[in-house]
């Protein structure tokens, strides 16, 4: 007993104080230094949201109309008077659309790539839908508005003839449509999705993949047993990150999608703006305080719209992983 | 041409930093020899160029102009650097009276009323940012706003003010509506709908246009002129080049654009008919119209009113003219002469000529006399 405690305490003193010794500088280092990352993180964005609300709070209070329901846009002038009803209907519609379209479509291409296509395939690919990622969103905004718009045209009479009476699908449209420019943002986050889905479908643990098959599950079956559920939790942050891609997209909604006045329509065949859009494309007149004020009141909406997205998305994962583990 | 100029600011940059190097190294070979070649690059200039920088910002609806400009007079001047940062009038202002830039480029003189929020006005603090001296509005550039138009099958189409209002207000719905029938009597004309395009951001262009329907029509025009298009129909798209181009892409479209955009689709242009006749756009009939406007400023301040309803044969009446906003003193000594030398370089008749290749009116001689005449006067 007594020579058991006597060599672990000589055992022990030692090591510790080597491992003590080595462990407090490096240590110390890694930790201030990552101490430090996360803490500028945090910084950045207190930053960021107090910058928003100083600079539009002012505008605000002088602001006659009401903020949240409003439609008019007249931030100028002596009795400025701006609301972003519109603004956030655009901004919402536009990126569930270019989601609906594009959450589907990532899925089959990242199942594709996992379990289907013949492993030497799947490398390039992958790297063809990753190529994707790294076309900046002028590239897509330029292509969209002309050469794309043309083909949607035909596209979007079409559904608009078929479902014309359901209030979204209703005419007359124009080709500059929040249809068309949904489109595009779906091509955009397509790859974002798709990346990070195939990762985390590729994760899927064989034991989960050949239990399935040893019950005598076909290919089918395995994915929709095994491979979907274990990567649901991934899949849904994926789309979160896509969304909030689409969310704050600016200049490719810029480019495509036609500014349209008058009464207000539900239909996605009518032209809008989303909030980044008529930020950008008021930026070059912001000649008072007060006026700029407004825009950066609609950015904080952006702001708070994108921390809710990311928030209702943690807590479905959160859930999500809870049932599948 | 491009290339020796490119060529030439190349060596420029080279002796230049063969210079700085000379001047941290002690007598060898090298250095001698490279300054030896910086004094024959700087040498080579003869002595009435200029030299120095100069700052420009502001409007968009010039930039052209003044980029075409600065590149033909710093091929005068090679050791003068001129740049113009296009970034919209508003900014241009802002920037100016802020002092970052030398000279301010605006679609609209500065403001005398006060700005929001009892705020100093633009003209005050121009004045500031002049050490108290009076910012002056010199008229350099104008360009003409062309009423574009795609109807298959009509190459001519005269329009009066109040026709024009009436489309893009949205009173007149088809190109075959009696109103433009009236007017172009012997075209045929289609029953196309009418798609009406407008500028989706806010622009001098919209302004100017809205100033001129406010003027010549104001009977069917009855909003207040501002940068935001007052209209409730058709589609906005976002600055010239996109309201051209939905012009183009549809059969039956019409917008207001800046006429190098309207040449550069190939897009028909209206011919406007103010009571006088119907007049074809041109770089002349338009610069004859800033010749009509009416002076508004004070000496030399030439902040122009331009009579949109004027019925004088062979004007063209919808322009933008856009100004430079200068320091009537207080600039420091180097600048000044930069400036005023660019300015001038500007004004030329020679210069306006060239600028019509690309879209803009042509001031005439009486304009230009007033114009350096200011100039001159700046110290």
């Amino acid at each position: 007993m007594s020579s058991t405690t006597g060599r672990s305490e000589i055992d022990a003193s030692p090591s510790g104080d080597l491992a003590g010794s080595t462990r407090r500088i490096g240590d110390r280092v890694f930790a201030g230094l990552s101490v430090g990352s996360g803490a500028f993180v945090v910084v950045v964005i207190a930053a960021v949201a107090i910058f928003l609300l100083v600079r539009a709070v002012p505008s605000l209070a002088h602001n006659q109309a009401d903020f949240l329901t409003s439609r008019v846009w007249n931030p100028g002038g002596a009795s400025p008077a701006f609301g972003i009803a519109d603004l956030l209907w655009v901004t919402v519609i536009s990126s569930i659309v270019a989601m609906v379209v594009a959450v589907p479509i990532s899925i089959g291409v990242a199942l594709f790539l996992t379990e289907y296509v013949p492993a030497r395939l799947a490398r390039p690919f992958a790297a063809a839908i990753d190529l994707l990622a790294a076309v900046p969103s002028i590239v897509y905004g330029l292509w969209g508005a002309y050469v794309v718009l043309d083909y949607l045209d035909s596209v979007q009479t079409w559904i608009g003839d078929a479902f014309g009476w359901i209030p979204v699908f209703s005419g007359p449209g124009i080709p500059n449509s929040i249809f068309a420019g949904s489109v595009i943002l779906s091509i955009m986050i397509l790859p974002i999705v798709t990346a990070l889905s195939r990762e985390v479908f590729a994760q899927t643990p064989a034991a989960h993949k050949e239990a399935a098959l040893a019950l005598g599950a076909t290919r089918w079956e395995v994915v929709r047993t095994a491979v979907l559920p274990f990567g649901r939790p991934g899949v849904i942050s994926a789309s979160m990150l896509g969304l909030g891609r689409a969310l704050g997209e600016t200049i490719a909604v810029l480019f495509i999608i036609n500014v349209v006045r008058g009464d207000f329509s539900w239909s996605l065949f009518t032209g809008g703006e989303t909030f980044a859009s008529r930020i950008a494309r008021d930026a070059g007149e912001f000649d008072t305080p007060e006026k700029t004020g407004a825009y950066i009141a609609a950015g904080l909406v952006l702001f708070l719209l994108t921390f809710a997205v990311n928030a209702v998305a943690r807590v479905v994962i959160e859930r999500r992983k809870a049932f599948t583990e | 041409m491009k290339l020796s100029r490119t060529a030439r600011l190349g060596g420029l940059a080279l002796a230049g930093s063969l210079a700085l190097v000379a001047c941290g190294s002690d007598n060898n070979s090298s250095s001698d020899s490279s300054s030896t070649s910086g004094a024959a690059a700087s040498g080579s200039s003869s002595a009435a160029a200029l030299s120095g920088s100069l700052d420009g910002e502001g409007s968009t609806a010039q930039k052209n102009a003044i980029d075409e400009a600065i590149a033909t007079f710093t091929q005068n001047n090679p050791n003068a650097k001129v740049s113009y940062n296009a970034t919209g009038s508003g900014a241009g202002i802002k920037s100016f009276n802020g002092g970052q830039v030398d000279w301010a480029g605006s679609d609209s003189a500065l403001k005398t009323d006060p700005g929001d929020g009892g705020a100093a006005s633009e003209t005050d603090a121009a004045k500031q940012r002049c050490s108290g001296n009076d910012a002056w509005n010199l008229p350099l550039v104008a360009g003409p706003i062309s009423v574009g138009y795609n109807v298959q099958g009509v190459d001519k189409l005269v329009l009066t003010p109040s026709v024009i209002a009436q489309i893009f207000l949205g009173k007149i719905t088809t190109w075959n509506d009696p109103a433009i029938a009236k007017l172009n009597s012997g075209a045929t004309l289609p029953s196309t709908k009418i798609s009406v395009f407008y500028r989706s951001d806010e622009s001098g262009t919209t302004e100017n246009f809205e100033k001129y329907l406010a003027g010549a029509a104001p009977a069917d025009f009855t909003a207040k002129p501002s940068k935001v298009w007052a209209g409730k129909t058709g589609q906005g798209a976002a600055k010239s080049a996109g309201v051209a181009q939905g012009v183009k892409s549809t059969d039956g479209g019409v917008g207001y654009v800046e006429w190098s955009n309207a040449k550069d689709n190939k897009l028909g242009v209206a011919q406007v008919d103010n009571g006088g006749g119907a007049v074809e756009l041109s770089a002349e009939s338009a610069g004859k119209a800033v010749e009509a406007a009416q002076p508004a400023g004070q000496g030399n301040d030439l902040r122009l009113k331009l009579d949109h309803a004027t019925k004088t044969p062979g004007v063209y009446p919808i322009v933008l003219v856009t100004y430079e906003i200068v320091c009537s003193k207080g600039l420091a000594a180097d600048k000044t002469a930069l400036l005023k030398g660019f300015l001038k370089y500007v004004a030329q008749a020679d210069t306006q000529k060239g600028l019509a290749d690309i879209g803009y009116a042509t001031l005439p001689d009486a304009v230009l006399s007033k114009v350096n005449t200011a100039i001159d006067a700046i110290s």
